[in-house]
């Protein structure tokens, strides 16, 4: 690695750059973890004010605050800045951080695509944010972007969609490929496949499911922009093309994405369980295999979000069969997860709270999705709130909490202080009460029949609509609480120790707290 | 860099690219797909054949069902809404259409079947939703579809739907109009 070779060979201990240009112009895994924790947390807030507007509208029947037409760009946006803003480059950063940590390598393999693929994700939401303020407004179909509603019928604007959709690829392919080399190259010797942390396989395995599926997404954004600006008709009927064809495109990228956002939860949740629970992990070898096998079937899967398009009963069997395989290995985990908690000696720091949730919580959205895996069920909750809540639980209390778990528990090895642990606690609370009031009264008004993505609805969901708006509120502004214990840790605090945790394994916690800018740069050795 | 690493970036940038190119390749393996099990209604023309046609057909019952996509103008309709007909036999129906409009256009029938394993056992000899029509205002048509259902099929289908959208094409490019032409064909 020529960029961390030293001119002057008596000053090893070299810093980080001084202002601004330091977080441009960084190569250094250290720096680029934390700006992707930074962006997706901004992201995360401005997501969540979307989702704010969304619920305010919803706290009563009738139009009270926004204009349909913007309640439709908030729920589109909404959906697209929590996945693409907020949930995967949270991940990106945390792998950043961890990954090589974890596994004793000095840095990134590809330490300069890991600044580009950071950097050019701030212009994508630049652009796609910024689609609010054009003529027609933002994109408005929704963040499954159905063609023809987002190509013959969408607003001007989605052309910048198209671009930052892009862009926003081209960043995760980049992080992907780089997290790939690195597991792959640079492990230190005696870190063999099998004994490395879960963490890195599970990222190890999302990278492979983000190499495969985000350059189709970027052919479906293609091919949208060749339909609405050169004249063909991949997805227009009236030129021979065909809609459902979109679908079966666009889903065969969405459902190993929505692997790719839960895969890494599930390795931070394995860490923090066992470290919490002062026992080894129970069953690493089949936390492995499971992780394996849930990404492999993610790829026969994906016509279980189109069972209303009229696919034939052959292929609706099947693929309802394939998704209900899932919960085999889904289950192992989630037995795992017990079994090691069974007979620990637990304690229930801020991590292990969330992390308990996570287990619950998370099991709850894969009942639900369950229950929409068969055919005949689907057809009664396709598009109500019921899928709203089925996915809402899985990726906040899923997929967030996992991500609010890891910061609790990495952040002393971050910046070397302690968070405050009443604070901590307390936003546990209220995110978990807020979780719960918002998104569980949604299986009831999704079960009686309200349809998802209107900005109004019948009289008989008000009294749901109206808990599940105050649960809303609570989860949101808890995350305000959120941001001020991050900032007072990274202000001061308690000092953490190296280990940090009693009962913490792994090679991130052997270096100091914090973890100097430069770790392992000669390799660990591993008895 | 070392050399092992090397080698993992090369396979996988070579991967992205083809990972692309298969979202593509995933238009015709739809379409081929399609074809093979008729399961998107999209009934393709095929040849007569006199092994076909036997005289030991049962009676089902034809559905015509026409609608107009978006704002196209044009009245269109089916002459007949059941018609009573006999597997293994060809038949004709016949469509209205008439451009109701003062200006010239350009249409194009996009057709449906239902139940989808229906299409499967339906063989289009002719029928107007292989071509584009063009009418003058004012002009009408009568548009046929020559068919047989095939005595093969499954006997528990009573009633076949067939379903056309006619679409506006006016203003469709000549590109446009080439890919069209390719995919029916």
């Amino acid at each position: 690695m020529s960029a961390v070779i030293e001119n002057h060979h008596d000053d090893h201990h070299h810093g980080p750059a001084k202002g601004i240009t330091r977080w441009l112009y960084t190569t250094n895994h250290k720096d680029i973890g934390t700006l992707y924790l930074w962006f997706s947390f901004a992201m995360f807030l401005i997501g969540g004010a979307m989702a704010m507007v969304i619920r305010a509208e919803l706290f009563q029947p009738g139009m009270q605050i926004v204009e349909p037409e913007f309640y439709n760009q908030m729920i589109t946006l909404h959906g697209l800045i929590m996945i693409f803003g907020g949930v995967m480059p949270a991940f990106v950063g945390l792998a950043n951080w961890l990954v090589p940590m974890m596994i004793g390598a000095p840095d990134m393999a590809l330490p300069r695509m890991n600044n580009l693929s950071f950097w050019i994700l701030p212009f994508a939401f630049f652009i796609l944010l910024s689609s609010l303020f054009m003529e027609g407004g933002a994109p408005n179909f929704g963040w499954t972007f159905y063609a023809p509603l987002s190509t013959t019928y969408a607003p001007p604007s989605v052309t910048f969609f198209i671009f930052s959709v892009h862009i926003m690829g081209a960043s995760s392919i980049m992080g992907a490929i780089n997290v790939v080399v690195t597991i792959m190259n640079m492990r230190a010797p005696g870190v063999d496949l099998m004994k490395m942390p879960l963490f890195v396989w599970s990222w190890l395995i999302t990278a492979y499911l983000l190499i495969a599926v985000m350059p189709v997404l970027a052919g479906a954004v293609t091919m949208m922009l060749m339909d609405i600006h050169f004249g063909t008709s991949f997805f227009n009927a009236a030129g021979g093309g065909d809609p459902v064809l979109f679908q079966h495109i666009f889903w065969f990228f969405g459902h190993p994405e929505v692997y790719i956002m839960i895969l890494p939860a599930f390795g931070i949740i394995s860490h923090i369980i066992e470290t919490f629970s002062r026992k080894q992990l129970f069953g690493y070898s089949s936390m492995v295999w499971a992780m394996l096998s849930i990404a492999i079937l993610s790829f026969v899967v994906w016509a279980h979000h189109m069972f209303t398009v009229g696919l034939p009963l052959a292929a609706e069997i099947f693929f309802m069969w394939a998704t209900m395989l899932i919960a085999v290995p889904t289950g192992v985990k989630v037995f795992n997860w017990v079994a090691t908690m069974f007979r620990g000696s637990i304690t229930f720091e801020t991590p292990m709270l969330f992390a308990i949730a996570f287990v619950v919580l998370f099991t709850i959205g894969g009942l639900s999705g369950l229950m929409l895996a068969i055919v005949p069920a689907d057809f009664q909750y396709h598009d109500t709130y019921f899928v709203v809540a089925h996915f809402h639980y899985v990726l906040v209390p899923g997929a967030i909490f996992s991500i609010m778990a890891a910061v609790y528990y990495w952040i002393p090895k971050w910046c070397g202080n302690m968070y405050d642990e009443r604070l901590g606690k307390l936003h546990f609370w209220l995110s978990f009460v807020g979780v719960n009031v918002t998104f569980f009264p949604q299986h009831f008004i999704g079960l009686a029949g309200m349809p998802r993505r209107y900005p109004d609805y019948a009289l008989q969901f008000a009294d749901w609509n109206m808990v599940s708006s105050v649960g809303a509120f609570l989860f949101g502004f808890s995350q305000i609480l959120f941001l001020f214990i991050v900032l007072k840790t990274v202000m001061g605090g308690k000092k953490a120790t190296g280990q940090v945790w009693e009962g913490a394994k792994g090679l991130e916690w052997t270096v100091a707290s914090p973890a100097p800018y430069h770790t392992f740069s000669t390799p660990p050795k591993i008895d | 860099m070392n050399k092992g690493a090397k080698k993992t970036l090369i396979k996988l940038v070579v991967a992205v690219p083809l990972m692309f190119a298969f979202g593509f390749a995933l238009v015709p393996l739809y379409d081929v797909f399609c074809e093979i099990t008729g399961i998107n209604g999209k009934v393709f023309q095929s040849e007569y054949s006199d092994e076909l046609v036997t005289n030991e057909g049962r009676p089902i019952a034809l559905q015509f069902i026409s609608t107009n996509n978006e704002n196209m103008p044009w009245t269109f309709k089916p002459s007949e809404q059941v018609m009573k007909i006999e597997t293994g036999k060809y038949h004709t129906a016949t469509f209205y259409v008439k451009n109701t409009t003062n200006k010239k256009m350009m249409a194009q029938a996009v057709p449906s079947v239902a139940p989808s394993n229906a299409a499967e056992h339906l063989k289009k000899l002719e029928c107007f939703c292989f071509e584009q029509q063009v009418l003058m205002p004012g002009e009408d048509a009568v548009l046929p579809v020559k068919l047989l259902v095939s005595n093969d099929l499954p006997s528990n289908i009573k009633n076949i739907i067939l379903s056309y959208t006619i679409f506006d094409i006016t203003d469709y490019s000549d590109e446009a109009m080439a890919h069209n032409l390719m995919d029916m064909e």
